[in-house]
């Protein structure tokens, strides 16, 4: 048997579709690109409220920041394009202008998802001083102690990263240790039982260490003053 | 029972309560399971991701119904989905406005509202029926209803899992955490035992209601 086919009455003729689709997406296009407009300037302010927070929390005193770029070429206000081989970095200043200190982002993957921390660095005595967490997704209770463990913070009040006499690497490279072995100052002790993303924060730091220092401290006299 | 006499007609309330609570989505019509087991590890991400669904909701379903006569049914399910992920996109761009450390914390989860088996559920079974009124009525019950079912999880999972109630310390410094109501797991437990203690009124009243129908 077999099934009549649907009559001209039946069937919804193709202009009605496609007009119907075009209503549609054409006012749905008029609501997204209005929403968009309407936010970019509060997302915008919002971000650079979490940025001078997130630096101010791990550079004390520190009264303002400005973002730049370190390449091979030198130190560069930081533009819509970051430059090939360019790294991005915070210049944290205090009230009179004076640079109390650098921020840089670390990025490495944990156990659950990538792990994001922002460290300050000291340019003067080259060590790193502070570590705060920008993004965590680990397992809560475990992954996520690097935010509060005391022992493993305290890692980041003096941890070394000096460059080499060249100016070109640095010195000794950062590593993660098993919990209660640390020997040198360029070591992190780990927690226990949170080994991965300890290791990540390590990872993430070691990474970027490398790839900024050697690019930023032969011209950090550039950033002391950052009237 | 119309618990607001004079204010609201009684079929715009009886739309309102069908899924506040009687077919409460979270805890009746089981839908939504993705965000109510990944977002509801606190009080205040569950109250926050039941608000912008509860937003998506109630204005996909106004738009769906407006244009009702006009969306043939052989392209429906295209526009609608065009349409909720209009208002999908509004909610993601106003939570980054609110609080980046909320849109932080709902991650992902504000994107998938799109594929919310109760959003395209309204449209298809209410919306694309019944005018705007109704259709928003509706959807503000049912978002509203989501937004209680996730809270109902969150808040318990919060409260053992970290001691606390909107970020608010509760049982003191020497409380231990049960970590594992803050895990997926958790999620499973709490859901589980809401349902149990939700079939156990249903089973006390159909029981109630059955010893008076035999008195009576």
């Amino acid at each position: 048997m077999s099934e009549a086919a649907p009559s001209a009455a039946e069937t919804t003729p193709s202009g009605a579709m496609i007009r119907a689709l075009g209503i549609a997406a054409t006012i749905c296009g008029l609501i997204i690109v209005s929403a968009y407009e309407g936010s970019l300037d509060a997302v915008a302010r919002n971000k650079k409220i979490a940025t001078e927070r997130a630096v101010f929390s791990v550079i004390p005193g520190a009264t303002s920041v400005r973002e730049f770029v370190a390449s091979s070429a030198g130190i560069a206000p930081a533009g819509p394009n970051v430059p090939e081989g360019g790294v991005k970095f915070f210049g944290a200043y205090d009230r009179a202008g004076m640079l109390k200190g650098i921020a840089a982002e670390a990025v490495a993957k944990g156990y659950a998802d990538e792990v994001r921390v922002l460290y300050a660095y000291d340019p003067v005595k080259q060590l790193i001083t502070g570590l705060g967490v920008v993004s965590l997704h680990e397992t809560p209770g475990i992954g996520d102690k690097v935010r509060t463990d005391r022992d493993f913070l305290k890692n980041f009040v003096a941890l070394d990263a000096h460059l080499t006499a060249d100016m070109k690497a640095v010195a000794n490279a950062i590593k993660v240790v098993k919990h209660g072995t640390k020997q040198h100052s360029w070591e992190i002790d780990a927690i226990s039982g949170s080994t991965v993303t300890s290791k990540a924060v390590g990872k993430g730091i070691r990474d970027s260490t490398a790839a900024l220092l050697p690019k930023l401290l032969p011209f950090v006299d550039k950033l002391k003053e950052g009237k | 029972m119309n618990l607001l006499p004079g204010k609201n007609p009684p079929g715009n309330w009886a739309e309102f309560l069908e899924g506040l609570w009687q077919r409460n989505p979270v805890f009746v019509m089981v839908l939504g399971m993705c965000p109510t087991m990944a977002i509801t590890t606190s009080a205040i991400n569950a109250i926050s991701m039941g608000l912008a669904t509860t937003f998506v909701l109630a204005a996909s379903c106004w738009m769906i119904s407006l244009m009702r006569h006009v969306i043939p049914k052989e392209v429906r399910i295209a526009t609608y989905i065009v349409i909720i992920a209009t208002f999908v996109t509004v909610v993601d761009y106003g939570i980054q406005v609110i609080s980046l450390s909320l849109y932080e914390a709902l991650g992902a989860y504000i994107k998938l509202i799109v594929a919310n088996c109760l959003v395209l559920g309204r449209a298809e079974a209410h919306a694309a029926r019944n005018p705007p009124m109704a259709s928003v009525i509706n959807a503000t019950g049912m978002g509203l209803g989501f937004t209680l079912g996730l809270f109902m999880i969150g808040g318990v999972r919060e409260l053992i899992g970290m001691g606390s109630l909107f970020g608010i310390s509760l049982f003191g410094p020497h409380y231990q955490p049960w970590v594992v109501m803050i895990l997926p797991p958790g999620g499973f437990f709490v859901m589980g035992l809401w349902l149990m203690v939700f079939a156990l009124v249903r089973a006390r009243r159909d029981h109630g209601l059955a010893a008076q129908t035999q008195g009576g």
